[in-house]
């Protein structure tokens, strides 16, 4: 890893920014309820952190996400949100009505645990859209 | 060209009457008697921590009671993204036709 990647300068862009930015997205994902914050904000951060990582290494980037895996991605983060919605339906409450979960845990706990589901969905959803729009756009035509 | 231009004073005339008459019917600035602040919003502020646990009202109502509506807007994001990577993707197929007759390609587009 002590490879120089180019410059300094996009050799401490991706030492020193990229590891802050992907720890604060997951801070920013996981604190989002009690504090501002939350999925959108986080997926931004999150796809930052792979977007600056594809500018600075190219193709073989060691935080690489292709296009196709993102799209997949996307697609999970919103099924996963709307699957919170289907679970708590078969749980007998009505859609993305949290405090119906049949686990014993105060209902805060319960609430806490259906808003961080829905919030990876959407922090999942975000992160691999925009990961996806930038692969579209700096990919390299097939032959 | 003459009577089009004062049609279109006469129209900008009446929409600044119309805004202005609205404007003075609109409530005070930060009135707690308002219609906004005394519908749903009391609801929120007051119950949001009991019935949501969530110590972030903005969260309890983006995530909990208006739930419905963040699942749109997320799925939005996600047919918006697909629909952008759909467009500028080129496709393999084309890419090689391109490279075979052009000016066929061309006519198409």
């Amino acid at each position: 890893m002590n490879e120089r990647f180019g410059t300094v300068v996009l050799d401490t862009a991706f030492r020193f920014v990229i590891p802050f930015v992907m720890l604060y997205g997951v801070y920013v994902l996981i604190n989002g309820e009690s504090s501002p914050g939350g999925g959108f904000q986080a997926g931004a951060l999150l796809a930052i952190a792979v977007v600056l990582s594809r500018l600075v290494q190219g193709e073989k980037a060691v935080f690489n996400i292709s296009g196709n895996t993102a799209l997949i991605l996307a697609g999970i983060g919103t099924f996963l949100y709307g699957f919170v919605g289907v679970l708590t339906l078969c749980w007998g409450g009505n859609f993305l009505e949290y405090g119906i979960s049949p686990w014993a845990m105060l209902a805060a706990e319960k609430h806490a645990l259906g808003i961080l589901g829905i919030e990876i969905g959407v922090t999942l959803c975000v992160m691999a859209t925009i990961i996806a729009i930038f692969d579209a756009l700096t990919r390299k035509e097939e032959v | 060209m003459k009577v089009l231009r004062m049609g279109a004073l006469f129209v900008l005339l009446l929409m600044a009457e119309v805004m202005f008459i609205s404007a003075g019917a609109l409530p005070q600035l930060y009135d707690p008697q308002s219609a906004a602040a005394t519908h749903v919003a009391d609801r929120y502020i007051e119950d949001a921590v009991e019935e949501t646990g969530s110590p972030n009202f903005v969260t309890a109502v983006l995530a909990d009671y208006r739930g419905y509506d963040t699942l749109g807007e997320t799925t939005v994001i996600f047919t918006a993204g697909l629909a952008t990577v759909l467009l500028l993707r080129v496709s393999k197929g084309s890419a090689s036709k391109r490279e075979g007759d052009s000016a066929a390609e061309e006519e198409q587009v």
